[in-house]
């Protein structure tokens, strides 16, 4: 028993400072990337959390050129451009797309110049990978109780906004008239969302964060059609398949080839797809039960 | 003592009068005083003005673009009118919006919602409020009791998006009719249903206006199915209304004169057919759609 669990986690692996930053971290992220990311898909926003994180890599690249600490580089970017969609008009069912459209563009045209600042001009030449793919294990120690305190605010802002939200997808015109401040209620949601990619870019990367925001809702939503319930595994199957994937990264410093670990993202974004995957068994399941039984009855 | 005299009759009269007016705005449950509504420069409502006392069931019947939404938002709050006011239970609208249960036309049910029938009927009774929906007995009974007064007791805990055109609106009605409000708005309910749901949604919600002396205002574009159950109608036509019974309403004359050109009135087995045509020439449905003049083989009610 010792030797399979020893064969599983390799030796050390509760030990490692970077990995216990990284399991706490990584963890409570995916956590919230879970819960908000329910909303974000019942809402249809997908494409504006997509654009949210992507403009995280402007903060990210900005924030190594600066050097400061690129936790603040991607959370202010991810607020400044919800805000500027806001503006543009991201409420209104055509500016939507527009509005996150124009936002991604231009962030992403200033991601290109500081990234090539940054790889020309600095020492940092890892900045690139780190920014679009993540720094699970490099995160500083110092880092988790700002990444923690972000976390459970935009977690208190999703818990507390659970019913308006739900309403207003719905109907935004039920919930005008049920007296919810529609407006002011998407605000606070695009705001809760920026945050959670902009964490979920430090550590898996700002172009794959979309992953860990929309992939455990949408095997969620799989599961179980009640909403708290879909909430609750949402997080649970983003915490899941961040654990693991770091569990596999650690693991793989004694795979080929030897002596080089392989990206913690690469292993976390694969989980969360085969997870989706894996829910998707039993709907295939009922549709073949389903087939059978019309077979049958020669219906 | 004549003085003290007079004074009681003054307070009294006084008294008689404010009673009166009390009585006078409690009597319609809503009231849409001369209303007219400019969309991008064109007058969509022009001085629409009827009433609906408690428990009238009233049919709101204009075709496609007749600017029956619009009235219903104007109503709702959702829209500004140009002109003119709507009262609901004596008081401007604002002030009442809990009063109102409301069944939009467009509702956003995607399949993969996990959102059961209870979960949306739940949404209606503190949807609003802040905060998760802690469980509670007496939540569930609400609920449930709820679902079984429209007939949705059986899909309860189905998946909203997944029930058929029927069955989501009879979730709508029980979400709409949790909170208890006094007037309900429907707006288009019965499109898209087949005939059989039409029917049962129909004697649904006349007898919840009947047995709980509920205000109904539902908008339609076909009237037929609605006959055996409208109190009153409110035909909306080139952006004015005339209101009144069936009878008073749906006439040659009244009709004419409210689209601005000769209109017949045709009584079919029990049901109408309103015809455009110039007397001689071959007539021709009313409205883009026809829906006027669409014959459907509805059978008879009861």
């Amino acid at each position: 028993m010792t030797h399979l669990l020893r064969m599983i986690v390799e030796p050390g692996f509760f030990g490692n400072g970077p990995v216990r930053v990284a399991l706490v971290a990584g963890g409570v992220v995916a956590l919230v990337s879970g819960v908000v990311g329910i909303f974000t898909v019942l809402r249809g926003q997908s494409f504006a959390g997509h654009a949210l994180a992507d403009v995280g890599a402007t903060g990210g690249s900005g924030a190594f050129l600066a050097g400061i600490n690129p936790l603040w580089g991607f959370v202010g970017i991810g607020v400044v451009a919800a805000g500027v969609m806001e503006i543009i008009g991201i409420r209104r069912p055509r500016g939507r797309d527009v509005a996150t459209g124009v936002v991604l563009g231009a962030g992403l045209g200033l991601a290109a110049l500081f990234l090539y600042w940054d790889t020309t001009f600095t020492n940092t030449t890892g900045a690139t990978i780190s920014v679009l793919f993540g720094s699970m294990f490099v995160i500083s120690g110092s880092t988790v109780p700002v990444i923690v305190a972000f976390s459970l605010l935009a977690l208190a802002v999703v818990m507390l906004l659970y019913r308006p939200l739900l309403l207003s997808s719905v109907s935004t015109d039920i919930a005008t008239v049920r007296g919810v401040p529609v407006r002011i209620t998407g605000v606070l949601y695009l705001l809760a969302m920026a945050v959670a990619v902009s964490l979920a870019a430090l550590t898996i990367g700002a172009i794959l964060s979309t992953a860990l925001l929309v992939g455990p809702a949408a095997t969620a939503m799989r599961l179980t059609s009640k909403t708290g319930l879909a909430v609750l595994w949402s997080g649970l199957i983003g915490v899941a398949a961040t654990w693991l994937g770091i569990l596999l990264a650690y693991d793989s410093f004694y795979w080929p080839p030897a002596q080089h670990g392989w990206p913690v993202s690469f292993f976390v974004v694969t989980l969360v797809f085969v997870f989706y995957l894996l829910a998707q068994l039993p709907a295939i399941g009922r549709a073949g039960g389903a087939r059978a039984r019309q077979a049958r009855t020669g219906g | 003592m004549t003085s003290l005299n007079g004074k009681a009759v003054t307070t009294g009269r006084q008294l008689a009068t404010t009673g009166q007016q009390l009585a006078g705005s409690g009597a319609d449950m809503l009231a849409v005083d001369g209303v007219s509504v400019r969309l991008a420069g064109r007058e969509v409502l022009r001085d629409i003005r009827f009433a609906i006392r408690p428990g009238e069931f009233v049919g709101l019947i204009g075709s496609n673009g007749a600017g029956k939404t619009t009235l219903l938002r104007v109503i709702l709050g959702l829209q500004q009118p140009s002109a003119g006011t709507v009262r609901i239970d004596g008081a401007d609208r604002a002030r009442h919006a809990p009063a109102i249960g409301y069944v939009p036309q467009k509702v956003l049910l995607d399949p993969d919602m996990p959102l059961r029938a209870r979960d949306l009927v739940g949404l209606g009774l503190d949807g609003h409020r802040l905060g998760i929906p802690l469980p509670s007995r007496g939540r569930r009974q609400l609920i449930d009791e709820m679902l079984r007064a429209v007939g949705a007791g059986l899909f309860g805990d189905e998946r909203v998006g997944n029930l058929s055109g029927g069955e989501q609106q009879r979730v709508l009605i029980a979400h709409a009719l949790i909170s208890r409000p006094r007037l309900l708005l429907l707006d288009e309910p019965l499109a898209n249903l087949d005939i059989r749901s039409e029917q049962e949604i129909v004697g649904l919600l006349a007898r919840i206006a009947r047995e709980q002396k509920i205000s109904v205002l539902l908008s339609a574009h076909e009237m037929n199915p609605l006959l055996p159950v409208m109190n009153r109608i409110v035909y909306l036509a080139a952006g004015r209304a005339a209101s009144g019974t069936t009878d008073e309403v749906v006439r040659t004359e009244v009709l004419s004169k409210l689209y601005g050109q000769h209109v017949d009135v045709i009584h079919v087995h029990g049901r109408i057919l309103v015809v455009a045509g110039r007397g001689d020439g071959p007539a021709e449905p009313v409205g883009e759609d026809g829906a006027h003049c669409a014959v459907q083989s509805v059978p008879d009610w009861q």
